[in-house]
């Protein structure tokens, strides 16, 4: 399990995985002033939900590079036939894959709420809410490259399979910018989070075991 | 001795075509089978049977001993060295690597990336990852494919050692391997 887990941490730092949804983060950090222009408290009132809209996209792009280059290359194959099983596989891509994305995207948060001129009371709801939602979004990235996994032009697929099924972490991580602690959006975006962590595994497994039929 | 592995009137249907039917096959520790037949008869699909990543339709897969497969994907991370990408699997079969690189001739690419070998070394890593995985049955898919003469002898030692060593091989190929002595199951032959 520590192998694995070790292995999806050295590809996602090798290949630029772990790097490219940070930039893709920080862009659109950067670019969302540019597009409501330098308003300052409008800034402050919508950054925060704009942030939340970047973490979902920067979720998603590498869906298609969880799953799909060890179906094809066939370490998923070897690593049944020593007895691994596929649930286990899953929970060691959850793992590694959260620690390559979650923290890092969590401190990239910090320049992105500097652009936007987020008070620091917001910035710390922001990064709070990433933390507890992000498990979710990548249990969910997981879940998605597995079940688009073997298929060809899955780009826009695992878009339309992913965004939607994500609306209630973003309704309820933008919610809680809003309202802060004292309402249920930080506990409601934990259940969500949660369920999706629960389901991910089987969710996974199954997809990996349908894709060599 | 026990067989290895067995196989009982097995029938796979893929896509909504049968492949193949009846297939039986009992290999005991030192023997080897040779599965031939036209391309596209299903030879992949029995092998991947017997390794138990297919499940066969019809019929009765019984494996007694933990299994390595040599398919023509490799499952070394590009990106990686051989000598690290090997190291992996060796890991995980509390192996050492270094054991499978010297019976195949590639001990001198370890620090080369993966990515820059060509199809011959890829084919040589590919075996000797089920050199040094310890496991007794061997399951090869065209394990000749891509190797020259030189690759091809160590092949047929490397086969003719783990028997000599109560292992057993099973081979879907076209060309002679040097399986000594080798039941031959011939698929679309009927």
């Amino acid at each position: 399990m520590t192998a694995l887990i070790l292995r999806e941490l050295r590809l996602a730092a090798s290949g630029g995985t772990a790097l490219l949804p940070l930039i893709f983060f920080l862009l659109v950090a950067t670019l969302f002033p540019f597009a409501v222009g330098p308003d300052r408290p409008l800034l402050a009132r919508t950054g925060g939900g704009a942030l939340w809209m970047a973490a979902l996209l920067a979720a998603l792009l590498p869906v298609d590079r969880l799953v799909e280059p060890d179906r094809a290359g066939g370490v998923l194959d070897q690593l049944a036939l020593r007895g691994v099983n596929e649930e286990a596989v899953a929970v060691a891509k959850l793992i590694g894959h959260w620690l390559s994305f979650g923290p890092p995207l969590m401190l990239a948060a910090i320049p992105a709420a500097a652009l936007m001129k987020l008070p620091r009371e917001v910035l710390l709801r922001v990064e709070i809410g990433l933390l507890v939602g992000t498990p979710g979004l990548t249990a969910l990235t997981l879940m998605v490259g597995a079940l688009t996994a073997g298929l060809r032009g899955t780009g826009a697929m695992a878009g339309l399979l992913m965004l939607p099924l994500a609306v209630p972490i973003l309704i309820f991580g933008a919610g809680m910018i809003e309202q802060g602690f004292e309402t249920g959006a930080i506990k409601l975006l934990g259940a969500v989070s949660l369920l999706l962590i629960a389901a991910a595994p089987f969710a996974t497994g199954a997809a990996i075991r349908a894709c060599r039929d | 001795m026990s067989a290895l592995l067995e196989l009982r009137d097995v029938a796979l249907i893929r896509g909504g075509r049968l492949l193949f039917e009846g297939v039986s096959l009992s290999l005991e520790p030192g023997g080897s089978a040779i599965i031939s037949g036209p391309n596209g008869v299903g030879k992949s699909s029995l092998m991947r049977v017997a390794a138990g990543l297919l499940r066969a339709t019809v019929g009765e897969v019984k494996r007694h001993s933990p299994a390595a497969l040599a398919d023509e994907a490799a499952a070394l991370d590009e990106r990686l060295t051989l000598g690290r990408a090997l190291a992996f699997w060796a890991r995980l079969d509390s192996v050492r690597a270094e054991a499978g690189m010297e019976p195949m001739g590639i001990a001198h690419l370890a620090n080369v990336p993966v990515r820059m070998l060509s199809t011959g070394q890829r084919k040589r890593a590919t075996l000797a990852r089920v050199i040094v995985s310890g496991a007794p049955l061997w399951l090869l898919d065209e394990p000749a494919n891509g190797l020259d003469a030189e690759g091809q002898e160590r092949l047929t030692a490397a086969m003719a050692a783990h028997r000599s060593r109560g292992g057993a091989v099973l081979a879907a190929t076209h060309q002679p391997i040097g399986l000594e002595s080798a039941a031959t199951l011939a698929l679309g032959a009927a």
